[in-house]
């Protein structure tokens, strides 16, 4: 192709350094979902055992330059029986351009910000991709121009979202889901502009020394939505409702040879239903995840590292919170085999100190051929308080296996 | 055995005592003066690009292979910057890792994880670990720099027909899974050929040779092949190197966190 000619240009004349380099890679994964219990009584429509298939692709190119590139990410995934689980997502389609002292990425892509473990408080800018997992840790592709500039005293990051992505939920099929089902046909907003509504974050990021900072601003639509009581053809349903937030966070890391310490902290000015009133109120709140990872190097003479992660979850809205983690600790294992196979397990519970709930998780994974990897989740929801928002989920305890193929 | 004799014996073997250890700071210098003759032909290559294949093999001969994109930036007085982009297998496909090294104070490491667009910091006390499950540690692939270790020259011998010298060197660093290693080095070229490595019970653990030596600007060696064997578990990896380019214009800001997520 175009791509090829221009390989064959450099060879020949050797007048410039950059290679051309456009390529395609992707992958195909089969998951089985497997829920151990029946569903609850209310929730009739769900099933024990959910097939899918999805595939994440993605396109590069450099443009033939050394300072400009295209990526395109396609997502799509094919569910069994849940219509709003089956769904497609453009993970990334951008442009990028690196300047002397600047950067400029235009277009669909996503951002992580932190460091914790258990919880991603400052990670606001892209919407969660709700119906791929329950920790949260899936992401929509979010529209952006972003300008990164690089100086001494820091890397500042600007954004400008001009779109908002609604957070997707699970249809009345769908496992594990809220109670009522979350109906995001009839979504509204704080903002007239709806999800037209321009965003805009800015982010101070630097080291100093073994510390890393990061200091971030958001102000624009809150991707955690609100739930407002509604109802579809007489069924009760849950319509999310999203406000105008802005947000200030900070992010540390501190690493010395054995420990890694981490904490993440964020103020919200937003709104929020009155628990009594059931009116949408102003409310101001501050929540931070903290905690440390020690590293067992070695262990019993073996390659194996043994990692201990421990997090404490705090959010001063305390019951009222619209979070899940108010006064919890999170305790995980992390082991890293460091075979050929790149066989890794985490372990990881989230204890309420208030209510004594346990969400418990297990990943582990491995590489079975050159194309081939295997993985299993098991997610437990164990103790779950007879007032929890988590009360909908509390039979939804499962066990997942995904193979995937790469090519 | 008469008492003369005994006296004699007893008096030779003083005097050799003596001779050794006057021979010991000697062999501690010129050991340490090898080294840094070894360092002072590897410097002011400024900055290098090039491809590594690894074939990591069991001992049941099964293999497993991995491509890396390896760039180097050299920077006096230190460590070098490293940033590592793996190409396969293709489940890690875009996983990069970027690492500042130093000679006694830690490392400094990142790893970037695509799928999750994050980049994390990671700490750098598991030195003796495998890298990317090969029989090669981590240790054993970061910038060497000459005060890593302690020296001392062993004897010259013949290596294939090379000249070489043979010396011994310590990990003066925390975390080494190595007791000493025993390296060949080209008296010629100043290039290391071979080097043994002791576990920290100083039992016999790895063996590394070196092939396909080439010259680069006419000034630096560089080996086509790097053959790790694990004496104790029967595994192998090889290192194949491919694709070098020397002083390429690299520099400071394509070693830091935003070029870390860029890395291709």
């Amino acid at each position: 192709m175009n791509c090829k000619f221009k390989t064959i240009n450099i060879l020949t004349f050797t007048l410039i350094s950059f290679q051309c380099m456009a390529e395609w890679s992707g992958d195909i994964t089969f998951q089985n979902r497997y829920f151990i219990n029946d569903p609850l009584a209310q929730n009739l429509e769900q099933h024990n055992n959910y097939l899918s298939v999805y595939s994440e692709v993605e396109y590069y190119s450099n443009l033939n330059s050394d300072n400009k590139s295209i990526t395109f990410t396609p997502f799509i995934r094919l569910d069994q029986y849940d219509n709003e689980r089956s769904h497609g997502d453009i993970r990334e389609l951008f442009y990028e351009q690196v300047f002397e002292s600047w950067e400029l990425r235009l277009g669909i892509s996503k951002v992580y910000w932190g460091v914790t473990e258990s919880q991603h408080l400052v990670d606001v800018i892209n919407q969660t991709d709700n119906v791929e997992n329950t920790d949260g840790e899936d992401k929509l592709g979010q529209p952006m121009i972003k300008a990164s500039f690089e100086k001494d005293w820091g890397l500042v990051d600007l954004f400008i979202l001009p779109y908002f992505r609604e957070r997707t939920f699970q249809g009345p099929e769908g496992r594990p889901r809220a109670f009522p089902v979350v109906d995001t046909r009839q979504s509204s907003y704080e903002s007239s502009d709806e999800e037209q509504h321009i965003d805009y974050a800015l982010r101070w990021f630097q080291y100093i020394g073994d510390l890393e900072l990061g200091l971030s601003y958001f102000y624009g639509t809150s991707r955690e939505p609100l739930f407002l009581l509604g109802n579809r053809n007489n069924i009760q349903v849950l319509t999310p409702y999203y406000p105008q937030m802005q947000q200030a966070s900070i992010d540390a890391q501190l690493t010395t040879e054995e420990w890694l310490w981490k904490f993440e902290a964020i103020i919200r000015d937003w709104q929020n239903i009155d628990t009594n009133t059931a009116q949408l109120v102003d409310e101001n709140f501050f929540a931070m995840t903290g905690g440390f990872e020690y590293t067992f190097v070695g262990i019993y003479e073996s390659s194996s590292d043994l990692g201990l992660v421990m997090e404490y979850l705090y959010d001063d809205r305390g019951i009222d919170a619209t979070a899940l983690f108010q006064n919890d600790i999170m305790a995980g294992l992390r082991l890293a085999v460091n075979d050929a196979d790149s066989s890794e397990a985490l372990l990881g519970i989230i204890y309420d100190l208030d209510n004594q709930e346990r969400l418990i998780s297990l990943e582990a994974s491995k590489r079975f051929a050159e194309n081939l990897t295997g993985s299993l989740e098991i997610r437990g929801f164990n103790n779950i308080h007879r007032l929890s928002r988590l009360k909908s989920i509390e039979e939804d305890d499962f066990i997942q296996i995904d193979i995937a193929y790469y090519f | 055995m008469t008492i003369t004799q005994f006296t004699k014996v007893a008096a030779s073997s003083l005097l050799l005592l003596g001779s050794i250890s006057v021979s010991h700071a000697d062999d501690v210098s010129r050991g340490l003066e090898i080294a840094k003759e070894a360092d002072k032909r590897d410097t002011g290559f400024v900055d290098s690009t090039a491809k590594m294949k690894m074939i990591l093999k069991n001992k049941q001969g099964q293999t497993n292979s991995r491509e890396v994109k390896v760039i180097t930036l050299e920077v006096e007085g230190d460590g070098d910057k490293g940033l590592s982009i793996f190409n396969t297998p293709k489940d890690i496909k875009g996983t990069a890792s970027l690492t500042y090294s130093h000679a006694l104070k830690p490392d400094e490491q990142w790893l970037y994880l695509p799928a999750l667009k994050r980049v994390k910091r990671i700490n750098s006390k598991n030195k003796s670990g495998p890298f990317m499950g090969s029989e090669f540690a981590y240790e054993d692939i970061s910038s060497q720099e000459i005060d890593k270790y302690t020296y001392k020259y062993i004897k010259d011998e013949k290596l294939n027909d090379i000249d070489c010298f043979v010396i011994e060197r310590y990990p003066a660093y925390k975390h080494s899974g190595y007791t000493r290693q025993v390296a060949w080095i080209n008296k010629q070229e100043y290039r290391a050929e071979k080097i043994v490595f002791y576990d920290r019970k100083n039992t016999l653990l790895k063996t590394l040779t070196y092939a396909g030596y080439q010259q680069y600007l006419n000034k630096f060696w560089r080996a086509d092949e790097m053959l790790m064997v694990n004496h104790q578990t029967g595994k192998s990896t090889t290192l194949s190197w491919n694709n070098y380019q020397f002083k390429t214009g690299l520099t400071d800001k394509d070693f830091n966190r935003n070029s870390l997520k860029r890395a291709k």
